[in-house]
């Protein structure tokens, strides 16, 4: 008991003093330390490091002490394009404000403009990377923070661009209100378990705005996806949240607001879609619970590919879609209940609000739109319409147990 | 021309239909805006109205008109005036009317409604602007088959056949085709195919409008190009023009040789 109230007491001095003697190493063009490298070398365990505004054209530069790198204004660190920026490999760093330029292109390693290695409790906040292959790259560290970052980058090509934002077994991380652009895939995580990523604008990226591989626990909301390649795709993953996002305009033959590969134990809540070729593309997904999600506009709002299992749809808006719901097969073991679907056509005769006839979602259209694909020239045609009804009384092409027996009549608001 | 042009049009104007016409889209409207709360539903169903009903009123409508005023057009024949001018006048008094009612029955609410303001304008002056189209077209063909029928009935049958045909039989024939030969690259046969009738013509072009990410879901480069850019709204409007000019000449030719 002594030795551990001893250890304790050791513990805390040490902290203590830590704490008291840390000091600020400035770096400018006119201080006694001039490079970054130089501060780092410099510079005790816990110190700050503070940079003034100016350009410093550095690369390779490896943090290896738990260190606080400040900039001031947004100092420029120039990669001059020959290879990583910025290396972590200590816990404990921080890094706070800084403007990284130029980052090398490789076809055989992934530079990155910040690169975090086996490290724990990191901090990168405020950063603007422009110019870059890949931007954060975390790499089997966890418990990290990333916040209030901007990623600018000008990819052409899928080949020889990077992620914005890349997780490669890390754990525990939370991503918060980041900006990505003009990257291959905007976040991306693969075997990273239990993250949270909040808030972040992910458009124009030429991949996708958000890619899961792999990752289990994990949740992402309040996040906007636009105008990516082919949207977000969340492949291979468990129980996964996706909480009040909203997918935008994603338009393109392969083009998703969201694609679910092989996702199980999920839960859809509260997003938008918005505008997209097809809102979800499910494929092999399970036990995934959609809620209040708005779709609207999608030219297919859900496009089912099979081998998907009790899959619930309750309470959300289906609102003009060129197809409601797609299936190519005519099994079906998905549940949708209390849904409002704009094309609904029945009635409401004792007025409480859920429509007396229950609605088909699939039509026999989207049916042959799958089977031959440039009919979608004839989408509402009077014909379609006709033979659109005389499949919704008699079912032959479509699964005839796919029914919402609770169709709402009003549109649904939370 | 344009006296004759100015009299149908104004004798029409004070018929009764025209009136009738005009009070049913501006209800339409109404019922569409006031009670449905919601400006994009109430375009899709605008959409369907104006694709199915328009070339149906046109055909009717000029079909019936050039029958009723045949002996006011023996009347004029026996008159120094070109034959051509007569019959333009006509058509040209007919169309303009019919499209008139349209565009102003369905803008009167839509502009009361606060249309100016909101961003569905252009999605909205699209489906006026077919619409007049469609009149135009119709009624041109309405005046082809009632020109070249003596019998008012075989020109009704006609007319009513050639309505049925293009907003329903020419769509099967087509999905059909498309159905039977989809093992071979169809992108160009079916566009092809939609510029050959003018219903669906205009449908497309609306469909540009509405459900242009549904019609972008699928791969092959005529299509990307065809609804991806401009390409496809300039394209449908001159088939559209050429659509209502050459029904123009073929009443053109045929007044000049018929015999009265």
């Amino acid at each position: 008991m002594k030795s551990l109230v001893l250890h304790i007491i050791l513990c805390l001095s040490l902290l203590v003093s830590s704490i008291s003697f840390s000091q600020t190493v400035e770096v400018c063009d006119s201080c006694s330390t001039t490079t970054l490298k130089n501060a780092i070398a410099k510079a005790n365990p816990f110190d700050t490091i503070s940079i003034k505004k100016g350009t410093y054209k550095e690369y390779g530069i490896k943090v290896d002490k738990p260190l606080t790198i400040i900039g001031e204004d947004y100092p420029v660190i120039d990669g001059q394009l020959k290879g990583e920026v910025i290396t972590v490999i200590s816990d404990n760093v921080t890094i706070d404000g800084l403007f990284v330029i130029n980052v090398g292109t490789s076809y055989t390693e992934d530079y990155a403009a910040i690169r975090v290695r086996k490290s724990k409790h990191f901090v990168i906040q405020n950063v603007v990377l422009e110019k870059l292959f890949f931007g954060i790259y975390i790499e089997k560290s966890s418990y990290g923070k990333l916040y209030h970052n901007k990623i600018i980058g000008d990819a052409k090509e899928e080949y020889n661009s990077g992620n914005g934002i890349q997780l490669w077994y890390s754990n525990h991380i939370e991503i918060e209100h980041n900006y990505v652009e003009h990257v291959r895939d905007g976040i991306y995580l693969e075997f990273s378990d239990d993250c949270l990523i909040k808030n972040n604008v992910s458009a124009e990226n030429l991949r996708y705005g958000l890619h899961f591989m792999f990752s289990n626990n994990d949740i992402y909301q309040d996040n906007t996806f636009e105008n990516n390649g082919a949207g977000v795709a969340v492949m291979f993953s468990k129980k996964i949240k996706m909480y009040n996002n909203i997918f935008k305009e994603n338009w393109g033959t392969a083009s998703y607001g969201m694609l679910l590969k092989e996702i199980n134990d999920a839960e859809i809540i509260g997003n938008t879609f918005e505008e997209n070729t097809i809102g979800i593309n499910i494929e092999g997904s399970n036990r995934i619970l959609y809620k209040h999600n708005n779709f609207k506009k999608n030219g297919w709002a859900v496009k089912v590919r099979g081998a998907c299992y009790t899959n619930r749809f309750i309470e959300n808006n289906f609102l003009y879609n060129s197809f409601d719901i797609a299936y190519n097969s005519k099994i079906n073991d998905n549940v949708f209940d209390r849904n409002y679907w704009s094309n609904y056509t029945g009635y409401d005769l004792d007025k409480d609000g859920i429509g007396d006839v229950p609605y088909r979602p699939v039509k026999l259209f989207s049916y042959i739109v799958n089977r031959t694909p440039e009919t979608i020239i004839l989408l509402r045609s009077l014909f379609i319409d006709i033979i659109d009804f005389s499949e919704k009384v008699s079912p032959v092409f479509t699964p005839d147990n796919l029914l919402d027996h609770n169709p709402l009549t009003k549109k649904i608001t939370w | 021309m344009f006296k004759i042009l100015k009299y149908s049009f104004f004798d029409l104007m004070r018929s009764r239909w025209s009136y009738v016409y005009f009070a049913f889209y501006l209800l339409l409207g109404i019922v569409l805006l006031f009670l449905n709360n919601d400006l994009s539903k109430a375009v899709i169903t605008l959409m369907n109205v104006i694709i199915v009903l328009v070339p149906l009123i046109g055909t009717i409508f000029g079909v019936m008109y050039y029958y009723n005023s045949r002996e006011f057009t023996e009347l004029l024949l026996a008159q120094p005036l070109k034959r051509p001018s007569i019959f333009l006048g006509q058509y040209l008094g007919v169309a303009l009317s019919l499209s008139m009612s349209l565009v102003l029955g369905l803008g009167i609410p839509f502009i009361f409604y606060g249309l100016l303001k909101s961003n569905a304008i252009w999605d909205f002056s699209l489906l006026l602007i077919t619409g007049a189209f469609l009149t135009f077209i119709f009624t041109a063909l309405a005046f082809n088959i009632a020109m070249s029928n003596e019998n008012k009935i075989k020109g009704f049958g006609y007319a009513i056949l050639l309505w049925l045909f293009l907003a329903i039989i020419y769509d099967g024939l087509f999905l059909m085709t498309l159905i039977m030969f989809e093992d071979y690259p169809l992108d160009k046969v079916s566009l092809i195919g939609t510029m050959l009738n003018p219903i669906d013509l205009s449908r497309t072009l609306i469909l540009l409008k509405l459900d242009i990410s549904a019609l972008l879901g699928y791969t092959g480069a005529v299509f990307k190009q065809f609804f991806g850019t401009s390409f496809g709204l300039i394209i449908s409007f001159i088939m559209l023009i050429v659509w209502v000019i050459l029904p123009v000449l073929r009443i053109l030719y045929k007044s000049k040789r018929k015999d009265f």
